[in-house]
């Protein structure tokens, strides 16, 4: 399968515009407007551009604590998500949630919790209402490594595959709970793919920095999961570039070797794509100057539309307790 | 109008719920372990899924607690009605996370974009040595969070009516049954009817003292106000229902009116339903009018309960101790038997002998 040139460059936007959003919150963050957790996307974004380019307006996705990436790759409106990290009412859930609960019914998203895995049995949910309801609607669930060391995960596999529900488990493996390395984590025999098969649920293990990569995987997968609606699981390798909750960069405390670090910077998903495109002659200097102008405007304005934007009134404390 | 109505028991009630909500809204489903197993949990999901054939409602699941919450509130989302039952009350547990940190804050967290209509019905255990696991009352787990509706049901009549409102509510919405009212019957209205939730029930009306209760205890008051009408005390019983939202109107209402209260609590005293009740009573004298009141209350021994029912039956009280409580703290001086335990009538059994009307 051959990817056009207008979706190349489509692809390289998108994840280059997810990675200046969140540099921008690094570089703001500091102002101390934004007062809530920031997980950053910064050296994932080719996992959640290439899966949610895959992925129709009316399909769903639900993820984790780590969500702007994949809210934003999915079509999640900016100037309320940029609103919701600043606590206004104009947010996506009016300030009431913060940056890990980032929900855009119309754009798909239908919801993010930073419980560990508390998304995987509630994505699966939908699915199997979608199934029920024959609405044809594919359901992907984002989640992280250590996600797969919940009994949730295991469960949710195992009920996906009995009842065959058109869901895409989707497995960013950064190798990092916060500062808890795999391998403290799980045996060294263990294979989230291997356990994902033996649970009845098809698996492949993608490269999670190689943007072509995973479209075109999951483009496969999800055009398979429309027609036999069975659940699928992928699992991709990538890179956690900052802290684990926060603006910064802490590989100053040294819990990851150097080794590990340059490895990874040379994997960076967005500059080497942006190498490959210049390379092809699919991306010239100007066409990336336009990419980059336009994408610089929808942030300041998405930033200044939050500033503006009041906190919320009291008496929302109370209105939605019950609906 | 007693030509619409039958005697009928508890689960049958419930079961009679249950199908009718799902007559009426096919979103409609019944999930939980063993819900179309030949018993059918205590006869109240008994053969549903032979009624709905056409298409599948009524699902047996994993044993996974936690994952099959998250399923039904997922689905709950996206349009379907899952009704979630647990043969025990302590099955919950391991779906807490599922049932607190999303069921319950869903609509405040979305902003108020979404609300999840979920029902889960919990059974609270007791007798026949159920021991330290299979007999919890923790409806002030639950009812202690905000976005959580929780209910009792404690009569045929309002186990059908309660059900057919939490069905139809938004919210999510904890039902507690008491094993040892399943049996119980009483008459129940044919037609689909419903008990609004957050109202507490004054069931039976007199003037000089007010118990208020939940679930089974509410049947040991009826059983304490029978004996006391003997001696002409009118005890007036005040059937919560609804644990949350709590009906705190209702309750002051009689407590004003009685002047003496007695709070039987269903469950552990300690940081529980009783002491809520009691600490809004409370809240809503005035100050200069509180020395008029006599509040107490009785609940269930502070330990966990054990097997054997030579131990269990110190744990419970019975409604020989409301009469007992009732008798001091009305300062009446009657001298009545305590029957249940002088009598050896079974104290692991529920009593059938006492059929009502309620």
């Amino acid at each position: 399968m051959k990817i056009k040139k207008k979706n190349k460059i489509k692809l390289y936007y998108e994840m280059l515009r997810i990675r200046e959003i969140e540099k921008t919150i690094a570089e703001k963050y500091n102002e101390w407007e934004m007062r809530c957790p920031v997980h950053l996307s910064i050296g994932q974004e080719a996992v959640a551009v290439g899966v949610c380019q895959n992925l129709k307006k009316n399909d769903e996705i639900v993820t984790a604590h780590r969500c702007h990436a994949h809210y934003l790759a999915k079509g999640g409106s900016l100037k309320s998500m940029i609103s919701e990290l600043y606590g206004k009412e104009t947010g996506c859930a009016k300030g009431l949630g913060g940056s890990m609960h980032l929900i855009d019914l119309r754009a798909g998203v239908s919801a993010a919790v930073p419980i560990v895995g508390s998304t995987i049995p509630i994505g699966t949910g939908i699915a199997w209402a979608n199934k029920i309801k024959k609405s044809g609607k594919i359901v992907a669930i984002f989640f992280g490594d250590g996600a797969t060391e919940e009994g949730v995960f295991f469960e949710s596999l195992d009920f996906a595959a009995l009842h065959r529900l058109p869901v895409l488990f989707v497995c960013e493996n950064n190798e990092y709970s916060v500062y808890s390395h795999i391998s403290k984590r799980q045996s060294k025999k263990r294979n989230i793919t291997s356990i994902s098969e033996s649970l009845g649920v098809k698996s492949l293990k993608l490269n999670g920095n190689s943007i072509e990569e995973v479209f075109l995987k999951s483009k496969d997968i999800i055009n398979k999961m429309r027609k036999d609606s069975k659940p699928y699981l992928i699992e991709l390798k990538t890179f956690r570039a900052v802290e684990h909750c926060g603006p910064n960069n802490d590989d100053n405390l040294n819990y990851r070797t150097k080794n590990y670090l340059n490895y990874w910077e040379q994997k960076c998903p967005i500059s080497n794509y942006e190498k490959f495109l210049k390379r092809n002659k699919l991306l010239s200097n100007y066409q990336l100057l336009k990419i980059k102008e336009n994408i610089k405007k929808q942030i300041s304005s998405a930033f200044d539309f939050a500033k503006k934007s009041k906190f919320p009134k009291k008496k929302l404390l109370k209105k939605y307790i019950y609906a | 109008m007693l030509k619409k109505n039958r005697k009928i028991s508890v689960a049958e009630s419930i079961r009679e719920g249950l199908i009718m909500s799902m007559k009426k809204d096919k979103n409609v489903i019944l999930i939980g372990l063993g819900v179309d197993d030949p018993k059918g949990i205590f006869g109240t999901t008994k053969k549903i899924d032979k009624i709905f054939l056409k298409k599948k409602r009524v699902f047996d699941f994993p044993t996974a607690e936690n994952t099959m919450t998250g399923i039904a509130i997922g689905s709950a989302l996206s349009g379907v009605r899952p009704v979630i039952v647990h043969q025990r009350v302590e099955f919950s547990l391991l779906s807490l996370e599922q049932i607190i940190n999303q069921a319950a804050k869903w609509y405040f967290m979305s902003g108020g974009k979404k609300s999840v209509p979920l029902v889960i019905r919990l059974i609270i255990g007791r007798g026949w040595g159920q021991g330290p696991q299979h007999s919890q009352s923790l409806e002030t787990l639950f009812a202690h969070i905000p976005g959580l509706k929780v209910v009792c049901i404690s009569n045929p009549k309002n186990a059908k009516g309660i059900l057919i409102s939490s069905i139809e509510d938004k919210n999510p919405v904890i039902i507690f049954e008491h094993r040892w009212l399943h049996e119980v019957k009483d008459f129940v209205p044919k037609k689909y009817y419903k008990t609004k939730l957050g109202k507490a029930e004054i069931i039976k009306k007199g003037k000089h003292i007010t118990l208020i209760s939940s679930s089974y205890m509410t049947m040991e008051c009826l059983r304490c106000a029978e004996i006391l009408k003997k001696y002409s005390i009118q005890v007036e019983i005040v059937d919560l229902q609804s644990l949350r939202p709590l009906d705190i109107k209702t309750i002051m209402k009689s407590v004003r009116k009685t002047k003496k209260t007695l709070v039987v609590d269903n469950g552990g005293m300690m940081y529980g339903i009783s002491s809520e009740i009691i600490s809004k009573i409370h809240e809503n004298l005035n100050p200069r009018e509180k020395s008029k009141f006599l509040i107490k209350r009785i609940g269930l021994s502070d330990n966990p309960i054990p097997s054997t029912r030579s131990l269990a039956k110190y744990c419970y009280p019975t409604y020989d101790d409301l009469v007992d409580k009732v008798n001091k703290m009305l300062k009446t001086k009657l001298k009545i038997k305590n029957k249940l335990l002088t009598k050896n009538i079974a104290t692991d059994q529920p009593n059938l002998n006492f059929t009502g009307p309620f």
